[in-house]
């Protein structure tokens, strides 16, 4: 029998989402809704410093005067802030207890996600933070790291032991007072990473944090901080699933990036959250605030992939405060189904001579909707600013949508700003002239997905590439029309 | 080897083909030749099983096996070549990736294991010399920016590179200079054997002056009307096909 498309999309419906399981592990939760007691009891429950607790109240009282936004290209229902608990715990998390004491179940669930965190990540040169609901569960390498000055631990631990350096970054690039979500995380975070490279450091291998959301009911808030002193190098890789659930889930994280002079981080992200079914019933809304701030002769490079979230509201954005730095974002976004994606970048040139490039691809299919934001700024002393913009879109079927919203403000005469956009549909064409030559539609699919993606692709560390690259081709299967 | 008989095929309810009968042998070569919308192409992509086509009566085989049932991709494994009269670009998939591919999907259809690289290498190093390629052109993006000539020579690259049993050229000297044209012609000669069968559809016989045919078939509405040896195709050039036209409505 011939395979036709109509066997594809069945077998599509019968497919489930891979890290859609739930374990059953044994959770402290709080009781849903939010109030400065709750805000108080997440930091009483963190252990953590007054400092810190009016920090977190300042932000609570910023976010109840906000509005949640709605210039969006997206439609939702807005989440019930009183519905959700913003804590969550494995019981079993302790991070002082060797790998024998840890749950069972929780290893089980490593195994599931394809993380071993056994020193056997060694030999992968992969140094990893795992975060399940609200807290992170176990940090492999910390001695390797700490040889060469290198501080990579959960954020809550370095409230305690780095206060001078967390009470000095954070928040400097993304203000509480930034936009809604911010101000929420900045309130109830519970966990996420800290990094800092001392000066002149090249980290020697990838630093990479893994966020899981397993609990039902529950948001997850993560902060991440990197600092990269002067001259230091880091990679830094995050990847995040959660499993299938009726409900949205919420994700409303932040994540600052400091480079300072003649520093470069390179930030990766692969994010798969729960897409919801496709009936457009669940998933995650991810709604996340990624900013960098370069110092001279820096560069903050950011790349994902993002294949994942029912919605997705993200701009990873540079500072390009010091002369000479440069600002990248690749980014490839994914929508299938009932996705909504409205992803893009800020570049703020403020410094002389900053260069930075924006590659963006967005692929739609299935009844999806998928934009393109982006804010090009070059302040009046930003002499020889230079922008170059790439956005391409891929559409697949007739039911799907692709938008572009590029803003671009130059206030200094030297700016240079390029702006390229393309929009192109699989063809049937395409499909059977692969057919002919012997490659199945799916294949065929994969092969051009990953042709259109590849300047992208390309950007990422090897070993994320190939997880990647088995990602576009899951979450596009049978979207052809 | 390809038998096709009494076969009938529409596009959104407009009869193209009506009644096509046709044998192909192993080492033979048939020309198909015919006026412009006599439905040379239809033919070709109803063979290679485009299922834009609908076929609603006859049938084609392959070494006895009826096609009906089978998909695009399973043809082309089973050895059903078709040489695009526009092939399609495909940016970011160089024309070595794209090859891997193919080669590779039709070998695990098989039940084999990939090709190893290195045999792969020395397959594309000595494919490409046969068809005077230059190498840096096999990382070039499939057909993206390639010149009319390119493309066509790419096709019989690929053409070269699956070793097919029947292989159908649509219109593959069209956009070709006379160099490019030898080169092609050249290669697909020296692919010709005993054990395998090359259709050729064109408009003019200047093609056939490189690639000798053992038939020559005019179609016209959807009909063989005629069938004969190579000199069928110089009468053609010489009379045009007006007579074949008026021979056909007699």
């Amino acid at each position: 029998m011939a395979y036709t498309e109509d066997d594809l999309k069945k077998e599509l419906e019968t497919q489930e989402y891979e890290y859609g399981f739930y374990t059953n592990i044994e959770s402290d939760t709080f009781p849903k809704g939010l109030n400065e007691d709750i805000v108080r009891a997440i930091s009483k429950k963190k252990n953590e410093p007054d400092w810190m607790t009016e920090w977190r109240l300042d932000a609570y009282r910023i976010w109840e005067q906000m509005e949640e936004p709605e210039w969006a290209n997206v439609r939702y229902e807005k989440p019930d802030f009183q519905a959700i608990s913003y804590y969550s715990a494995p019981k079993q998390a302790d991070p002082n207890k060797s790998m024998d004491d840890v749950d069972p179940e929780l290893l089980e669930m490593y195994r599931k996600l394809g993380i071993s965190v056994d020193e056997q990540k060694r030999l992968q040169n992969v140094a990893v933070d795992i975060v399940v609901d609200s807290v992170s569960v176990a940090t492999t390498f910390k001695k390797t790291l700490a040889e060469k000055g290198i501080i990579f631990m959960p954020i809550s631990e370095a409230i305690q032991e780095h206060p001078e350096l967390v009470k000095k970054y954070m928040g400097t690039v993304v203000p509480k007072t930034d936009n809604f979500y911010a101000a929420l995380n900045s309130a109830v975070f519970t966990d996420g990473s800290f990094c800092y490279i001392p000066k002149g450091v090249k980290c020697p291998m990838e630093l990479s944090t893994y966020f899981r959301i397993n609990e039902g009911g529950t948001g997850q808030f993560e902060r991440t901080l990197v600092i990269a002193d002067e001259s230091s190098y880091v990679s830094y890789l995050e990847g995040c699933t959660a499993p299938s659930r009726d409900e949205n889930q919420l994700h409303a994280a932040v994540v600052e990036l400091i480079a300072l002079d003649d520093a470069e981080i390179k930030y990766s992200t692969v994010q798969n959250w729960f897409p919801g079914n496709k009936e457009g019933q669940g998933g995650v809304y991810n709604f996340v605030t990624k900013r960098g701030l370069c110092e001279k002769n820096s560069k903050i490079s950011w790349t994902q992939v993002e294949t994942g979230s029912a919605v997705t509201w993200k701009y990873p954005s540079c500072i390009l405060k010091g002369d000479n730095s440069v600002g990248e974002f690749y980014s490839i976004a994914v929508t299938n189904n009932y996705q909504q994606a409205d992803t893009g970048t800020k570049m703020v040139h403020l410094g002389k001579n900053t260069r930075s490039t924006i590659i963006s691809k967005g692929i739609s299919a299935g009844k999806s909707q998928n934009s393109y934001r982006g804010l090009v700024q070059v302040n009046s002393r930003a002499e020889n600013a230079r922008n170059f913009s790439q956005c391409d879109s891929l559409l697949m079927g007739n039911e799907c949508g692709a938008h572009t919203f590029p803003y671009i403000e130059a206030k200094n005469k030297s700016a240079q700003i390029e702006h390229e956009a393309t929009t192109s549909k699989i063809g049937e064409d395409q499909i059977f002239y692969c057919n002919q030559r012997g490659i199945d539609t799916e294949k065929a699919i994969a092969l051009i997905v990953n042709g259109f993606s590849k300047e992208v692709l390309n950007k990422l560390p090897m070993e994320f590439a190939v997880e990647a690259q088995k990602l576009l081709e899951i979450s596009l299967e049978g979207s052809v029309g | 080897m390809l038998e096709i008989k009494d076969l009938h095929a529409s596009v959104e309810d407009k009869e193209i083909l009506k009644g096509i009968n046709l044998e192909v042998k192993a080492g033979e070569v048939h020309a198909i030749m015919g006026p412009n919308g006599s439905g040379k192409s239809t033919l070709a992509s109803v063979i290679a099983g485009k299922e834009e086509f609908e076929v609603t009566k006859g049938s084609v085989s392959l070494e006895g096996e009826d096609l009906e049932e089978v998909a695009p991709e399973e043809r082309a494994h089973k050895g059903v070549f078709l040489s695009f009269q526009y092939p399609v670009e495909i940016p970011g998939v160089s024309v070595t990736n794209f090859m891997k591919t193919a080669i590779n999907e039709s070998r695990k259809a098989k039940g084999l294991e990939d090709m190893p690289a290195k045999d792969m290498l020395k397959l594309i190093r000595e494919k490409s010399e046969l068809l005077e390629i230059d190498r840096k052109f096999l990382s070039r993006s499939l057909n993206e920016g390639f010149s009319g000539g390119e493309k066509k020579r790419n096709e019989i690259f690929q053409m070269a590179m699956l070793e097919p049993k029947v292989a159908i050229l649509d219109e593959t000297d069209s956009g070709l200079d006379i160099d490019a044209l030898r080169i092609v012609a050249n290669g697909v000669n020296k692919l010709k054997s005993k054990d395998n069968a090359v259709i050729v559809i064109t408009h003019y016989q200047r093609l056939l002056d490189y690639i000798v045919p053992d038939f020559v078939h005019v179609l016209h509405n959807g009909k063989i009307v005629k069938s004969g040896g190579k000199e069928l195709a110089m009468e053609l050039e010489e009379k045009g096909y007006d007579w074949i036209k008026q021979e056909a409505t007699v």
